[in-house]
């Protein structure tokens, strides 16, 4: 693996374009992010916000442009699309944690079966996480015996035990109702306190004026605007910026 | 269900069809006893089962007890391979590329859509009775110690039948199998993609991933249906008497023969049959009970 030299993006994209049949989802995208940098994602449903993110781990291919992690292309001939995986840490809508597992085992599968941990140290880091997402209690139920929100901690933490580089999050609060919502956000909150790169794609601008370093907006597959949150909420320069922010706020 | 949730009480309908089964059946009874003027002879069944062997001075099995014993060593020798079969072109059947995906599908719709019957003919005639040679199972047998033999004959039944019985068990397995792959990738399919996409963005391996994620999920939800399958296999194994495999209904018809007690010996293997599957369908019951107790 290359070294990085600082200014060198952990994420590049750069042109990517993407189409499902005829459909064009992604229109030539461009997005650096640096290391330790939140990104924030919005925009209508359909805009190709969930598609974007998916492309940075490649659980969809994109068919144009570039898509770079840590100075490693993706594409057709990656070598080892896990070892980049595993450094991308992926949190869900709808949670997706192996319901045949207790939450605990949900954690360890990661570190044991990838990372090649002895089962003990991976139960001390899987509750490790468990306990930074505040649900330690929970570790040897099963995921359906949880709420909504302690599922998505418990997502969360799934992820973390890999020690990834960045985490994506995928509408993460989107299933939930409000209590829960919140729950999850604080989560979120102390992740980016900690440094965390993260890219999250959610519509709670609450979140996003106060965690995000940059609040892109996403429109027909293409980002039609990247600002820091204040300028993107006080002034931003696109009419259908405009609008969306008028609809959601 | 959950016992006792509902209370066990006689409503009218079912007294109504309770009725309506006992004269049912009493007319049967009646016809075969007054129409048929059948002469019932159970005497010659128990010495079918077991009889005298004035040599060794013991009770040993007769025909229909050796054609049981022959037929629940093809059911549970079976049941391994067709289970392998079914698990393996069941995982072919959802592979991505398209060779391992037709080539389990054509194994899969060629099987399915032959007769049983007609697939065993065809399998015996030109597959079993090409390939049982190669093998060399006869000339292992003829050749093998006595302690050899001995392990060989508790697996497989009495030593000159053992050929017999195997070209049996690879018939019945390839047959059940078809069946048990499509139960298998119905099973695959009902894991939702989601599961493959949080396994694969924790950088689990393909191996990995159906290792630990998607064949133990599958494997759960198709517990029912095998169970069920393998039940079926057990019955079928009674077509494999018309290639000569010398099982129950094999044996059963040449106790029919022989005694001439044609219809007595036909209830006796029913029941054997019976007893048989009905026992495996409890085991299987207690089975899925304690799997769906170790989840909750």
């Amino acid at each position: 693996m290359e070294r990085l030299t600082p200014v060198e993006p952990l994420i590049e994209l750069d042109g990517v374009s993407k189409w499902f049949g005829a459909f064009q989802v992604l229109r030539d995208v461009h997005l650096r992010v640096a290391e330790g940098e939140r990104i924030v994602i919005c925009g209508p449903s359909g805009s190709g916000k969930s598609t974007l993110i998916r492309c940075i781990n490649r659980l969809e291919e994109h068919q144009e442009g570039r898509v770079v992690f840590a100075g490693r292309e993706l594409g057709a001939d990656t070598a080892d699309l896990t070892e980049v995986r595993r450094e991308i840490g992926m949190v869900f809508q709808e949670f997706n944690l192996f319901p045949h597992l207790t939450v605990l085992e949900n954690c360890m599968l990661g570190p044991v079966r990838v990372l090649g941990m002895t089962p003990a140290d991976a139960r001390e880091r899987a509750m490790e996480f468990l306990g930074r997402v505040r649900i330690p209690e929970q570790a040897r139920k099963h995921p359906a015996q949880l709420s909504g929100g302690q599922q998505q901690r418990a997502a969360i933490a799934r992820s973390l035990c890999m020690r990834p580089r960045v985490m994506l999050f995928d509408e993460p609060t989107s299933a939930l109702d409000p209590v829960m919502i919140k729950e999850v956000l604080d989560v979120m909150n102390d992740l980016a306190q900690s440094g965390m790169t993260m890219i999250v794609v959610t519509h709670e601008m609450g979140f996003a004026r106060t965690v995000a370093d940059r609040v892109a907006y996403m429109d027909e597959g293409s980002i039609v605007e990247c600002l820091p949150p204040d300028r993107f909420f006080a002034n931003p320069a696109d009419e259908r910026t405009k609008r969306f922010l008028s609809q959601i706020l | 269900m959950i016992p006792g949730s509902r209370r066990a009480r006689l409503g009218w309908v079912d007294a109504a069809v309770l009725s309506a089964v006992v004269v049912a059946l009493g007319y049967v009874f009646h016809r075969v006893d007054a129409v048929l003027e059948y002469r019932w002879d159970w005497s010659a069944i128990p010495n079918s089962l077991y009889r005298w062997d004035e040599e060794t001075g013991r009770w040993v099995p007769n025909l229909l007890m050796q054609g049981f014993f022959t037929t629940i060593r093809l059911a549970i020798l079976s049941m391994v391979p067709a289970a392998l079969f079914g698990a393996v072109f069941g995982v072919l059947r959802t592979a991505g590329r398209l060779f391992p995906r037709l080539l389990s599908r054509t194994y899969v719709e060629l099987i399915r859509n032959i007769p049983p019957l007609v697939f065993i003919f065809i399998f015996y005639f030109f597959i079993s009775s090409q390939i049982m040679p190669i093998l060399g199972v006869e000339d292992f047998v003829r050749g093998a110690s006595p302690a050899t033999l001995r392990s060989l004959e508790l697996v497989f039944g009495p030593a000159a039948l053992i050929p017999n019985v195997i070209s049996g068990v690879i018939c019945l397995a390839m047959f059940q199998g078809a069946y048990m792959t499509e139960i298998v990738r119905a099973g695959i399919q009902s894991v939702p993609k989601t599961q493959t996409e949080a396994g694969l963005s924790i950088g689990l391996s393909r191996w990995e991933l159906w290792r630990r994620v998607i064949l133990p999920q599958a494997l759960r939800r198709v517990i029912p249906p095998l169970a069920g399958q393998f039940i079926t296999l057990v019955k079928d194994s009674s077509i494999l008497s018309l290639i000569s495999i010398q099982e129950l209904t094999f044996l059963a018809m040449e106790t029919a023969v022989s005694t001439t007690r044609v219809f007595e010996v036909w209830i006796s293997v029913a029941g054997l049959y019976f007893c048989l599957c009905y026992l495996l369908s409890l085991a299987f019951d207690r089975l899925e009970r304690n799997a769906a107790a170790a989840r909750a």
